[in-house]
Order: C-alpha cells, then sequence, then structure tokens
C-alpha cells in the first residue's frame, strides 16, 4: 500500500526506486493511481501493477486503459471504506460494517447485516506486506509528523503495512519533534528514507 | 448567465451560516464563488482539510496543500488539517451538514447514480458513496441534459451511489425537492415555463403548490 492522493503526500523517491528495480505483478492499495508520471501514476506507466485496489482511476487514462485491456485488475472501494478497511488491519479489527454501498455494485457478493433497524455490508480488513509512506519530518528513531492535506492515507496505513517504509522530506535529531506532534509513532516504523533533495 | 452559473448561485442560497459544506468536484465547485464571505460557513475537502479557502495567487502554491480534485488551495483561519479516517469519519458520521454533488442521473424516488457508465466511463466513486450515504442533506447539482436527453429519470439505469435518496436537484431550468420518495417541483428558473421543464424531465413530479 502506498500513501497520497492524487500524488500530493506520495513517497517519491521509493515510487521511483520500485519502478528502476523492475518489479512487476505487484498489488498496489492506494486511495487513487494519480496521474501519469506522478507518483503512483509511475507505477502504471511502468505496468508494475496487475492488481490495483483503489477508490479512484479518473485523473489517470493509462490505469483506464490497462484494466480495458485486461492487464490490471481494479477493485473500486468506497473511499472511506477504503481508508476504514485499511485501519481495521491496522488496529486488529475483524471488519468493518458500513452503510455506505448498499444497494449499489460494491454489495454483490458481500455480506450484510441488519442492526438496529439499519442495513450495514460487512466489509473485510485490508493488510499488505509493505507500507510506503510521506512525512514531512521524522526523528532518528521514526517518529513522524505530517504536512497539511499530504497526510491523507499515510497515518493510517503506517498501522496496517507488516513493513513500513517512510519517506519524510526531513529527518532530525530525537527531541526535536514534541510527543504532541507525532501522529505516527516510532514503533510502528521500519525504515527510513529521506526525500531526494 | 451560463447555465453552470445559474445552478451555482442558486445552490449558495440552499447553504445555512455557521455550517460546515463538501462541495463536489466541478460544478459543484463553482458554488464557493458566490456565498457571501460573511456566514461562517467552512469547507471540508474530503482529501483531509477543514477551512478550505480560494486557489492562492501564482507562486504561492503550497504543494502540501490541495483539494480533492488536486488544485492548490488555501486554508482560512481556524482551519483544521485532517487524515483520511478521521475525514471520512465526519463524513459518514453525520458531521457533514451539506454536500453538493454533481449527477449522471437522478430518478424519481431521489437515487443518485454519479460515478460510473458501464463500458463507457469508469473513474470510480471516490469519495461519492459516503458522501451520499452519510452527510446531513445531499444537493444535486447538475445540468438538467445531457445530449438532448433528460437527466432527471424515472429509474436510474446506471449503478447507483447510494440507496439513500437526496434532498434536491437543481438545474438550470429548476428546482425540484425530494420528499417521501418521489419528486416534488418548487421552482422554475427565470424564464423558463412549467411546460419547458415538463418537456425536457423524463422523471414524474409533482408540482408545488407556488406553481400551481
Amino acid at each position: 500500500m502506498i500513501g497520497g492522493f492524487m500524488g500530493v503526500g506520495t513517497p517519491e523517491r521509493l515510487i521511483d526506486a520500485l519502478v528502476a528495480s523492475g518489479k512487476t505483478d505487484l498489488t498496489l492499495i492506494a486511495n487513487d493511481t494519480a496521474m501519469p508520471g506522478k507518483g503512483i501514476g509511475k507505477l502504471i506507466t511502468a505496468r508494475a501493477l496487475s492488481r490495483v485496489i483503489t477508490s479512484h482511476i479518473g485523473l489517470n487514462p493509462e490505469t483506464q486503459d490497462q484494466m480495458n485491456a485486461g492487464t490490471l485488475d481494479v477493485d473500486l472501494v468506497p473511499q472511506g471504506t477504503l481508508v476504514e478497511c485499511i485501519r481495521a488491519a491496522g488496529v486488529g479489527l475483524g471488519a468493518v460494517v458500513t452503510p455506505t454501498g448498499i444497494g449499489t455494485p460494491v454489495a454483490e457478493g458481500k455480506r450484510t447485516l441488519d442492526l438496529n433497524g439499519k442495513h450495514y455490508l460487512v466489509e473485510l480488513p485490508i493488510h499488505a506486506d509493505f507500507a510506503l509512506i510521506a512525512a514531512r519530518q521524522a526523528d532518528y528513531v521514526g517518529n513522524l509528523e505530517y504536512a497539511l492535506t499530504a497526510q491523507n492515507f499515510n497515518p493510517i496505513m503506517a498501522l496496517a503495512g507488516k513493513t513500513v517504509i517512510a519517506e519524510p522530506d526531513t529527518i532530525v535529531p530525537v527531541g526535536m519533534i514534541p510527543p504532541d506532534a507525532v501522529r505516527t509513532p516510532a514503533t510502528l516504523v521500519d525504515h527510513l528514507i529521506r526525500r531526494a533533495l | 448567465m451560463d447555465s453552470k452559473e445559474i445552478i451555482a448561485r442558486r445552490v449558495a442560497k440552499e447553504v445555512q451560516p455557521g455550517t460546515l459544506v463538501n462541495l463536489g468536484i466541478g460544478l459543484p465547485s463553482l458554488v464557493a464563488t458566490y456565498l457571501p464571505a460573511d456566514r461562517g460557513v467552512f469547507f471540508q475537502s474530503e482529501n483531509g482539510v477543514i477551512g478550505l479557502g480560494a486557489r492562492p495567487p501564482e507562486g504561492m502554491e503550497d504543494p502540501n496543500l490541495t483539494d480533492a480534485g488536486g488544485g492548490f488551495v488555501t486554508a482560512v483561519p481556524g482551519a483544521a488539517a485532517i487524515d483520511s479516517a478521521m475525514s471520512f469519519g465526519l463524513i459518514r458520521g453525520g458531521h457533514i451538514d451539506l454536500t453538493v454533488l454533481g449527477a449522471l442521473q437522478v430518478d424519481a424516488a431521489g437515487h443518485l447514480a454519479n460515478w460510473m457508465i458501464p463500458g463507457k466511463l469508469i473513474p470510480g466513486m471516490g469519495g461519492a458513496m459516503d458522501l451520499a450515504t452519510g452527510a446531513k442533506r445531499v444537493i444535486v447539482a447538475m445540468q438538467h441534459c445531457t445530449g438532448g436527453r433528460s437527466k432527471i429519470v424515472t429509474r436510474c439505469d446506471l449503478p447507483l451511489t447510494s440507496v439513500r435518496p437526496i434532498d434536491l436537484i437543481v438545474t438550470e431550468l429548476a428546482v425540484f425537492a425530494v420528499r417521501d420518495g418521489a419528486l416534488m417541483l418548487t421552482e422554475c428558473a427565470d424564464g423558463v415555463s412549467l411546460d419547458q421543464v415538463r418537456d425536457r424531465t423524463d422523471a414524474s413530479f409533482e408540482v408545488g403548490s407556488k406553481l400551481g
């Protein structure tokens, strides 16, 4: 899974390294596939992916072309459900029970629950082997803080990846980030690599 | 005035002072332009900001401050930056007073379809399903017809966004309220007759008492 929203708050250096590694047949979990040439769009262009679990592909015609050509499977998930299923995976919950998607194609093949007179869809947690995330700043033990709308899925994905690799803009000495400002505690972060200058 | 401006100006009148509002990408985002600044309205953008401001002047863009369409924005005094779980917690949890969404179709029962045309256009639903399901009030802002065909139909043949009925439809020709699962025409736009609205609307609807 990779953080970012339309290319904002995406770990560009990690994506460049992934493209350069020449890996293929990867499954991507991300809010969107950005635009060609930007962020996650580079993985689409490189044809590194065989499956994408995402909420939006509308700004990347290459994603749509690969989907229509049958070389890329795209699972479309409502954005609120996507983030909450990622969170569920990270916080040890067995499912997300949400009203979103009831009566739409999203509900096909899924269990429903009636609770207190309301209909809900049972959505399962979304796990990943790796979470690649972007942050504004890290300290050397791996505490992270984020910038404005560049946080989006990043702090949630930091919970859900088996291995978490964070790409902060800067890495500062321990103590420079006040405890109140830490959004992702270092215990969740396995590796740090600073954004390319 | 072009049709988009007519629609955006009319929707702006629905925005109550002191509320939290989410505007969809495209036509709905124009609504902010026609809202007086003194209403104390905060705009939420689902990518993670409450207190969305205008586009910054050239050269003043912050690459970490964008709206849900990826465009550069500013944050007003009193703004808050939030992550996606908080953002959709607010949306699904009924903390957004009003959302304004675009539409491909709305039907006679107030059902909305706005996220895909099978085999043709599959952008994905993004945040639309959560917004249509969870916001306190849902207004659809759209052109009345597309390619000469009414977008207000008897029954949506496109996949639905939510089974929860929307509350109000605003087009360049008319305003419809959704009441008890049926459409009620409440206004015709300036210079538009009831017959013109009937002629351009596939779905059946009741006519409000003011229009008799």
